[in-house]
């Protein structure tokens, strides 16, 4: 399978386990969704419970509050991460804090589906990475899968949590696992150990990340996207890098960044999120604060510019090969 | 900038900055707000499609005259058991927020709002609702959970943020969250619970449930994005719900006509969505009870959705944190064309021979008594700023279902701060 068919697998198989999932957002129902996750939902679950939305993120946001406060497990998809900025305050003010404004007698279990991220020439009203937003906002959960088969385990991981969660996913590698070299097509999920999806129920918990290449020279924090481009260029050079795939911002695998950082010494933080007061200020003031006697060199971070997400220039934005060989050899170099 | 002499031949622009009539010091006279009589109102069918009474959008349902009789299709009809309950909690609002108010003003909780001038909105809308029936309220809707006879003191609990405080003190005062009696967790983000309860309202549908969904915004507040998100839904899934926006024609200092009140009506709003649309005398409790009540057998029959406009007036401050005095007429309050709610009611009750000046002065007695007593019983579980009334770890309960390392650890920081304090505790 590839990421897409994991995804409207997770989704599948939890409308199949429990009445109460539903699914909504823009073009979702009928179509499939623009990206097909959600097809043949509809035609399988009924129109009560995978449904079109009107265009308005902050509707769908909120409805689907609404509809968790009533009991129900909505799945709302924001067609794009770029569009979610509208439902800010439904997702900030309302979904994280209900639970703890109300001492627990209302909750917003709600998961909401979002595309994020470049590397398809979406310019930038279809290519941004929000997260940093979000994993500074107590009471929201963030996920991010990097494979088929993380993807629908996480997802229906996040279905099943009782806390809102957002689940963004890498549009870049819907398809198959890319290197970063923006002049090679994306291989095929086929020929990917994470391709190989069940096609029943699992679950991966959330809060766990994934050692994807044990190293000991460094560490390198990834999530998304990034996983699979600094795996490539990690092969390329012959560095032997302990490659982290976090998985789920928040909550965070803190056991796992620290026992790897304090066994290599040296710490890269990649992520195509724009960099100041981005995720990576976060991991990396963690590292310091828990690994600092065990460093062998400064942090390094590498991420995208601070800029918004320019069309026709995209390949310099995104911090690929280039970007991200130049901080291996200024890590490496003492 | 370009010199706006340029071309002068061509009429200048000027742009239009809506301006209240009265200010401090003004005489203030609503001659010009047409109050149509009582009972000159149609009442359509619940089953008659929305774009065939628009006329109500636009008017002004009335049931009281000014005889206090109640006259016309929409009245209700209500047996005088029914209507001295109303009356009943109409004064215990009063009562409560008159004796909150003064709590605030002795320092004995950071905030209050009073919703002086507004009881029916509240009282009289839940008494025509089911119980079950989910209420996403905003913040001057105390009257929901007195109409639905929840204890005063729990909700003076929550003012204080005392030990009995069932949200743990981490909620502003009066944002009350009362799920057993079907009221929605309070946000002081404005008309944030708009598309919340079309939600909740659809989920019920989508589960083939039978209760409806009611929620109450300001008109202020439908200039929010939220609330248009809310009616777009509420009328593509013709979702069983009651969209109440009261017009108390005050947003703090902001007159109704920065929410567009200048170019129509609130309740006009509806118009565009295809939503029944009902502009209602706010301060006619029966006029309240029978929208309400056609509205929710509209929602309850798949008719879809109802906006009622309650044409009201706020009595007093937005909050103790307002001074009314500083941007509108003093004599607005006296002088608003739609008289007060409770006057009203008690007017109608006495003309029906069912009430007397008597029993009415007893009553406000009563109540107040009744409020005073719930006030002692909660103080004694203390009040806002004499100590901390909840355990200090509880500050972290809540944020997520379990508790994630980084919590765990900033509570432990915590706690180990209260404890090289000296006076571990002391505060409690």
């Amino acid at each position: 399978m590839n990421m897409i068919q994991a995804i409207n697998s997770a989704m599948d198989v939890m409308m199949a386990r429990d009445p109460d999932v539903i699914v909504m957002g823009e073009d979702v129902g009928y179509f499939g969704g623009v990206f097909r996750a959600t097809a043949g939902l509809q035609a399988k679950y009924g129109k009560t419970r995978v449904f079109d939305t009107p265009i308005t993120e902050i509707g769908i946001v909120g409805v689907a509050i609404g509809m968790g406060a009533y009991g129900l497990r909505p799945v709302p998809e924001i067609q794009f991460a770029d569009y979610i900025y509208p439902a800010l305050d439904q997702l900030v003010s309302e979904a994280a804090r209900l639970r703890y404004r109300s001492a627990g007698e209302f909750t917003a279990p709600i998961t909401v589906r979002s595309p994020f991220g470049g590397g398809i020439f979406g310019g930038q009203t279809h290519s941004q990475s929000p997260e940093g937003i979000f994993t500074h906002v107590s009471g929201i959960k963030t996920v991010i899968p990097s494979t088929p088969y993380d993807a629908k385990g996480l997802l229906i991981a996040a279905i099943e949590d009782n806390d809102p969660v957002l689940f963004f996913e890498p549009k870049r590698i819907y398809n198959g696992p890319f290197n970063g070299h923006w002049d090679r097509p994306a291989e095929n999920w086929s020929k990917h150990p994470g391709g190989e999806v069940p096609t029943g129920y699992y679950h991966i918990p959330l809060g766990k990340a994934e050692i994807v290449r044990p190293g000991e020279a460094l560490t390198i924090l990834a999530y998304g996207t990034m996983v699979h481009v600094v795996r490539g260029v990690v092969e390329e050079a012959g560095v032997d890098a302990e490659i982290i795939d976090l998985r789920t911002l928040v909550p965070l695998d803190i056991e796992a960044i620290e026992a790897s950082v304090r066994k290599t010494g040296r710490c890269m933080i990649v992520h195509e999120a724009t960099r100041t007061s981005g995720f990576g200020a976060e991991l990396s003031a963690l590292v310091q604060e828990r690994c600092f006697y065990h460093l062998e060199a400064p942090i390094e971070r590498v991420t995208g510019f601070d800029t918004p997400y320019p069309h026709s220039l995209e390949w310099a934005y995104f911090p690929g090969p280039v970007r991200i060989g130049e901080a291996l050899r200024k890590i490496m170099k003492d | 900038m370009t010199d706006p002499g340029a071309r002068a031949n061509l009429p200048r622009l000027s742009l239009h900055v809506p301006e209240p009539r009265f200010r401090p010091g003004d005489e203030a006279d609503f001659a010009d707000v047409t109050v149509p009589p009582a009972g000159s109102a149609r009442r359509p069918d619940t089953a008659e499609k929305a774009d065939g009474f628009h006329e109500l959008a636009y008017g002004l349902i009335r049931v009281l005259d000014e005889s206090a009789q109640a006259v016309g299709p929409w009245d209700p009809k209500l047996d005088p058991d029914t209507l001295r309950r109303m009356l009943r909690y109409m004064a215990l609002v009063r009562a409560f927020d008159e004796r909150m108010f003064r709590a605030q003003r002795q320092g004995k909780t950071s905030f209050y709002m009073k919703s002086t001038g507004e009881e029916a909105v509240a009282v009289a809308a839940t008494m025509a609702l089911d119980p079950d029936d989910m209420c996403f309220p905003s913040y001057r809707q105390q009257g929901i959970l007195i109409a639905r006879e929840w204890s005063l003191v729990d909700m003076m609990n929550q003012i204080y943020s005392n030990s009995a405080d069932r949200l743990g003190g981490k909620q502003l005062p009066i944002m009350y969250s009362v799920k057993e009696r079907g009221f929605f967790s309070i946000s002081g983000n404005l008309a944030t619970q708009y598309p919340q309860a079309v939600g909740w309202a659809m989920a019920s549908a989508a589960k083939g449930d039978s209760r409806i969904a009611a929620t109450w915004c300001g008109e202020g507040s439908t200039a929010e994005g939220d609330f248009h998100s809310a009616c777009t839904f509420a009328s593509v899934y013709r979702a069983p719900v009651i969209l109440n926006v009261v017009n108390n024609q005050w947003a703090i200092s902001s007159f109704s006509g920065f929410a567009g009140a200048e170019a129509t009506t609130f309740a006009a709003r509806a118009l565009g969505y295809g939503i029944a649309g009902l502009r209602v005398d706010g301060n006619d409790a029966l006029a309240v009870y029978a929208a309400t009540r056609w509205a929710a057998e509209r929602a309850r029959t798949n008719q879809g959705a109802t906006l009622i406009e309650h044409f009201t007036y706020r009595a007093e401050g937005h909050s103790t944190s307002d001074d009314p005095s500083a941007y509108r007429s003093a004599q607005e309050s006296g002088k608003w064309p739609l008289g007060d709610p409770v006057v009203r009611l008690k007017q109608h009750l006495i003309a029906l021979g069912e009430w007397d000046e008597e029993r009415h002065a007893a009553q406000d007695k009563e109540v107040a008594e009744q409020v005073k007593a719930a006030q002692k019983e909660a103080e004694a579980n203390g009040i806002l700023g004499h100590g901390l009334h909840q355990p200090l770890d509880t500050l972290f309960d809540g944020v997520f279902e379990e508790m994630p390392w980084h919590l765990r650890e900033q509570q432990a920081q915590m706690l180990a701060e209260e404890e090289a304090s000296g006076r571990p505790w002391a505060r409690k």
